[in-house]
């Protein structure tokens, strides 16, 4: 026995212990791994032995060698004996082998149960203490179950230091056992009020993370939180009680008023509390915290040798602005120089957090400015990653809130063609769907694009070069789509096409392969219809061969869509050549092919398709077959089901008459169909004439930035020439506004004339064609923008040949104007809505006699049924206040009736759902019943509403127009049915001439269209007839002829008040022109 | 005390791993992989920038003391300046045990480092906020352990003799 001890004693003296291993390690740099297995041979050796400190050594060099990355997880078992040592030096080193190695999958934990029940009742603190150390990382369920309840029973320990470890492992034991949370609850309550501040902190711990989990049940313990929040000295303790309060005040508002006056002690005698408060946000006036931050990173930004630290406050205070700008975007705006900075640090985590708030601050007016700030770091930065994420965060700056802030989208494309030059970047399909989007949406910017498109085509080698850079191919398939799609603006279609025919291309995928042999085609189109043009034909037959030649290329494709596509083309184009040759004209019918637009679509436009009366959803087409249903009752249910034919024949007996009008009816339906393919009387025109209403476009776009700009776009150009255009406007502004100030002398303080614009004062170069909720209007109309220029009270007309589209425009108030004691805004909305008879369009006009805070702008109706008529009015508050409890009136006429809630009398207000801050716009619906639309009519009405800040009422009067224009419908109408209806003779007649208009024929037709709703049936010459329909059903006819400067219109319709109304408006509509 | 820490690390500037802490269950595997391409990145930073940096979902907190860098892993919505308090925290506790701790001491009693971590927190939460009552805790531990040494010296020298 005595030789064994000392044999184990000796040994013990020969072996190594952790500081050998340590040193023997550094001292083996160059094979270590060798050493280290050397080394683990003699752990094992030591683990066999008896002597318990022999093991507990090895057991400590074992988790030393694990820490470095080496497995010994076969020494589970060896850690569990040496945890259970009944000395506390080797349970000690066995809880800590423990919990470095152990984890839920480890099996050995199954043995430790009792050995750590066993510790965990030890007499002795420390070893009840390792044991919960231990437990807190290695805590499986099985454990969790079966030591709950000694756990529990250690919260009362008499030890403080137990209990805090207790209550802290709790904890775990709730995440791994959540049965257990429920009678451990109510003890973890009272700790909440332990005498030991450690313990009690312990418990704020445990509960605020449950808090964060599920916050309603913690509601109740608010009072007590409230009260350690006042009381405690403890920082640690009141972060994470500001925390909890920060998940229990969205439940409980009541909590956040209560909160602000010891939180804002706080904050004032702790400034490093700061980064928990995220709550505060939600408290206004706890903005005063922001001033701070953004003194703490101007003072770290202003310094020059800035250490980690400040380095470190710049972060937090840019997280912090984050948060606030969501609910004070205001407030963060001022300090955008401040971040634009930030931009510019060395440390890619504040450059991201900086990119993060931009997003959320830019405007029309800075957003340029940004873009090329960013564009900047685009070329400098290293990283593909932070890249990447400049340049998703430059399209989404951008294209936020349908293209908000982009006044120039030639600058956009131009931008957007900057960054296909990226290298290695995976947006490539990002840039691409923006290029496409902005293309079909931004009418004015197609010739643009189209060029710009075309030079990327040309210079695909640049991008496809690399086989890396596969990501920014995607660009090409935008671009050979919108070449192909709008080819008519190229200026050399033959050159495009070849680009888009070289045997390059085959190395493209798939995808985008087939994209440019579908548009070759289209290209081919254009180029014939060029070419044929010339006497020349050769020329028309070299492109077709140019096309056999190339073609057979892709119809070897291994993409079936390619070949596909390729092969089909390749047979038309052979038989166009065919046909060449015998000298026929084939250009027209080739365009024929590809003509008509593919018009966007708002996501959401299948809601507002309305459900047609009597049609529900939800029953059944067919019954569907009861299970219970025996087999032999089948027969039965054949025969029954047959009765109902032997009634058909009834139908068959219906007059022509009734035939004829159902034939109309569905027609009509199809018209409005919007997957019904149909030869719509305008789709074909375009094909027939080449001008065709395409271009009817009257005036141009009075641009100050010209369309076009030479070679490859250098966005920066924009960014002068916008500045340049914003200057002038400036200028002009300045030049009316001295005047006006020499007028008036007015002793009222103007809030800036030199100084920048507001948001407001900026006009946009271009358009975005907005699909709002709205559902298109499926058919063809002209549809006319009236838009006010800025500086010059002048109104541009831009007609432009629209389809499907809703073109919503805001205008904007003019300081002019505001001045003036009336103002008349038009605003002209279609709508079209589908199915079941049911139309909508309603046309308001809203005249105002205001010039305060809230402004009514917008207005646009809709017509659900024959009686009813639903005007939206925009609602935008230009003061720098709140504005709350919103009624809007409108004094009913025997005729029109607001449509107001059950049981409210009929001159109570609506209330409107919202409330608006400052700069704010929001849209409301009324519905009003009117009875008789054959007489237009004024309707007075009030707006009410509260200003926050001074608590008063305030009026605002306004009228509502309904003009008879109003209630007509834009339906297309086919020359066949419109003879008929002239034919039938139960239309009235009334005639009016028009002198002195001096306008082209397509530009009054356009006028007439847009301002009262009607679409063109035939033109011929300088004549034309034109139709339009109530909503109540009228027919409107119209027949409009023109002599030098003497405009004729014969009219007719079946109701002779309206027909003499609408005839009076559009009297009115070009006097005032 | 915002704390919900995944894991700390300790590594040298060389990147030589000196202490792991993880405080939830993960695969040694993934661990590896994890602290591997974390040193990377911290490495790579230049001193004077900002302490804290996103990877993954994680938020990355770390600071430089001498040669070795302290780094810790906390969740999203959690506070990183009370890391980094808990970080300094830490190393002062470090220090009043070593007395002027340098890498070294960390290297060879690897164990005690643990032990001191251990007591100051718990399962990724803190444990006591004062210095003191830590330091006391690992001092009586460390007696109790002194304690249970010497009888077994006694008897081994028995045994020798």
């Amino acid at each position: 026995m005595a030789l064994k001890i000392v044999k184990g004693s000796i040994d013990r003296m020969f072996d190594k212990n952790l500081q050998d291993l340590v040193r023997g390690i550094r001292n083996h740099k160059e094979d270590e791994a060798k050493y280290i297995s050397t080394c683990i041979d003699e752990i094992k050796q030591e683990l066999k032995q008896d002597n318990i400190a022999v093991k507990a050594n090895a057991v400590c060099k074992l988790t030393y060698l694990q820490m470095l990355g080496y497995d010994v997880s076969w020494a589970a078992f060896n850690i569990v004996e040496v945890m259970s040592s009944s000395k506390f030096t080797y349970k000690r080193i066995g809880y800590l082998a423990a919990s470095q190695c152990f984890h839920e999958s480890t099996d050995v934990i199954m043995l430790t149960t009792n050995q750590i029940r066993k510790d965990l009742s030890s007499p002795n603190q420390y070893d009840t203490g390792v044991a919960l150390t231990g437990l807190s990382c290695f805590v499986t369920p099985d454990l969790a179950r079966d030591l709950a309840n000694d756990i529990m029973t250690l919260m009362s320990h008499t030890k403080p230091y137990i209990r805090k470890k207790a209550v802290l492992i709790m904890y775990k034991v709730f995440l791994k056992y959540p049965e257990s949370l429920r009678p451990a609850f109510p003890r973890l309550k009272e700790k909440l009020e332990d005498p030991d501040p450690g313990v009690q902190s312990a418990a704020v711990n445990v509960i605020c993370e449950l808090a964060r989990r599920n916050p309603k049940n913690y509601l109740s313990l608010a009072p007590l939180f409230f009260k350690l929040m006042t009381s405690s000295t403890n920082n640690w303790v009141l972060i994470k009680i500001i925390k909890l309060f920060g998940a229990l005040t969205p439940l409980e508002p009541r909590l956040g008023k209560k909160l602000i006056e010891p939180l804002t002690n706080l904050i004032h005698r702790k400034i490093h509390i700061f980064s928990s408060h995220k709550m505060l946000c939600s408290q206004s006036h706890l903005i005063v915290s922001l001033s701070r931050i953004a003194v703490l990173i101007s003072l770290s930004s202003g310094m020059p040798n800035h250490s980690a630290s400040i380095q470190v406050m710049k972060y937090l205070g840019l997280l912090a602005m984050s948060k606030i700008l969501k609910t004070h975007p205001k407030s963060v705006q001022s300090h955008k120089d401040l971040i634009l900075q930030c931009l510019d640090d060395k440390d890619e985590s504040i450059r991201l957090r900086a990119l993060d708030l931009l997003y959320g601050m830019v405007s029309k007016k800075n957003l340029m400015e940004i873009v090329k700030k960013l564009m900047l770091h685009v070329d400098k930065a290293e990283g593909t990653t932070y890249r990447d994420e400049l340049l998703t965060k430059i399209i989404d700056i951008c294209s936020q809130s349908n293209y908000q802030y982009i006044t120039n989208f030639e600058w956009y494309i131009s931008i957007l063609v900057e960054l296909t030059r990226l290298e290695g970047t995976r947006h490539g399909h990002l840039i691409a769907s923006q290029m496409l989007d902005v293309a079909i949406r931004v009418r004015a910017i197609r010739v643009f694009a189209v060029a710009q498109m075309a030079t990327l085509l040309d210079n695909a080698h640049l991008l496809t070069g690399n086989m890396q850079r596969m990501g920014i191919c995607e660009v090409l398939y935008a671009a050979a789509w919108i070449c192909g799609e709008f080819s008519e603006h190229l200026e050399n279609p033959m050159q495009t096409l070849e680009a888009m025919l070289r045997p390059k291309v085959a190395t493209l995928p798939g995808h985008i392969q087939a994209v440019y042999v579908q548009n070759a085609a289209k290209l081919f189109a254009t180029v014939l219809k060029n070419q044929e043009g010339n006497t020349d034909s050769t020329a028309a037959q070299e492109t077709s061969q140019l096309m056999i030649d190339r073609l057979p290329l892709f119809v070897q494709s291994a993409n079936l869509e390619v070949q596909e596509r390729a092969s089909c083309i390749l047979q038309l184009v052979k038989y166009i050549q065919k046909l060449q040759q015998k000298d026929v004209e084939v250009a027209e019918e080739v365009c024929a092919l590809f003509a008509g637009e593919l018009n966007p679509v708002a996501p959401k436009a299948q809601k507002k398709v309305p459900v047609p009366e009597g049609l529900d959803l939800d029953a059944w087409i067919n019954e569907p077959p009861s299970e219970s249903e025996s087999e032999d009752e089948q027969p039965k249910a054949i025969f029954a089901k047959e009765e109902p034919k032997h009634s058909r024949p009834r139908h068959t007996e219906v007059d022509e008459k009734e035939l004829a009008r159902r034939r109309e009816a569905r027609k009509q339906e199809q018209a409005n169909n919007p997957f019904y393919i149909k030869a719509s009387p305008s789709s074909q025109k375009a094909y027939q004439e080449a001008p065709g209403v395409e271009h009817i476009p009257v005036v141009q776009i009075d641009l100050s930035v010209p369309l076009k700009v030479p070679g490859l776009p250098m966005s920066d150009q924009y960014v002068k020439l916008e500045e340049e255009r914003r200057q002038k406007e400036r200028a002009d502004k300045k030049k009316k506004e001295k005047k006006k100030r020499k007028e008036k002398r007015s002793g009222r303080g103007r809030k800036h004339d030199s100084g920048p614009e507001s948001e407001e004062d900026i006009t946009p170069a271009h358009m975005v064609d907005i699909v709002t909720e709205e559902m298109p209007e499926v058919h063809r109309s002209c549809l006319n923008i009236t838009m006010n220029l800025k500086g010059n009270a002048r109104t541009n007309m831009i007609s432009a040949k629209k389809s499907s589209k809703h073109k919503k425009k805001k205008q904007k108030k003019e300081k002019e104007e505001k001045e003036k004691k009336k103002k008349k805004k038009h605003h002209h909305h279609h709508h079209h809505s589908d199915g079941g008879g049911e139309e909508s369009v309603q046309n308001g006009t809203v005249e105002e006699e205001e010039p305060l805070p809230v402004s009514v702008y917008d207005i646009q109706g809709n017509l659900q049924d024959g009686s009813q008529v639903v005007v939206s009015v925009i609602f935008e508050n230009k003061c720098d206040s709140f504005l709350k409890s919103m009624e809007f009136n409108v004094l009913d006429s025997l005729n029109s009736k607001l449509q107001r809630p059950e049981g409210s009398g009929p001159h109570d207000g609506l209330t409107v759902p919202f409330q608006l801050p400052p700069g704010v716009s929001n849209e409301a619906r009324f519905v009003f019943t009117v009875q008789s639309i054959v007489m237009p009519q004024k309707l007075k009405g009030t707006l009410t509403f509260i200003v926050k800040d001074s608590s008063t009422h305030e009026k605002l009067d306004f009228k509502l127009h309904f003009t008879c224009t109003s209630y007509l419908i834009t339906t297309p109408c086919y020359s066949d049915a419109f003879a008929k209806l002239l034919e039938s003779g139960d239309l009235k007649c009334s005639s009016v001439r028009l002198e002195g208009v001096i306008m082209p024929f397509h530009h009054l037709l356009a006028r007439i269209c847009f301002h009262h709703h009607f679409s063109v049936v035939e033109r011929i010459d300088s004549c034309a007839s034109m139709y339009s329909r109530s909503i109540q059903g009228h027919h409107v006819c119209l027949l409009v002829k023109t002599s030098g400067q003497t405009v004729s219109i014969d009219a007719k319709c079946d109701e002779p008040t309206l027909l003499g109304n609408v005839l009076d408006e559009i009297k009115q509509t070009f006097s005032q022109c | 005390m915002q704390v919900k820490m995944r894991f700390m690390l300790l590594f040298s500037r060389q990147g030589k791993l000196r202490l792991q802490k993880w405080y939830t269950a993960t695969a040694e595997r993934d661990k590896k992989k994890m602290v591997r391409e974390l040193m990377q990145i911290v490495l790579a930073r230049k001193p004077k920038m900002c302490s804290f940096l996103e990877w993954r979902d994680l938020k990355i907190v770390y600071k430089r003391y001498a040669s070795l860098y302290f780094c810790c892993a906390i969740e999203e919505q959690d506070n990183e300046l009370i890391t980094l308090e808990v970080i300094h925290r830490f190393v002062e506790l470090l220090d009043k045990y070593f007395g002027s701790v340098c890498e070294l001491d960390i290297i060879f009693n690897f164990e005690k480092a643990y032990f001191i971590l251990d007591e100051f927190l718990m399962g990724g939460e803190i444990q006591d906020t004062s210095k003191k009552s830590v330091l006391k805790a690992i001092e009586q531990a460390d007696l109790l352990q002194e304690e249970d040494e010497s009888p077994r010296s006694v008897l081994e020298e028995m045994g020798l003799a």
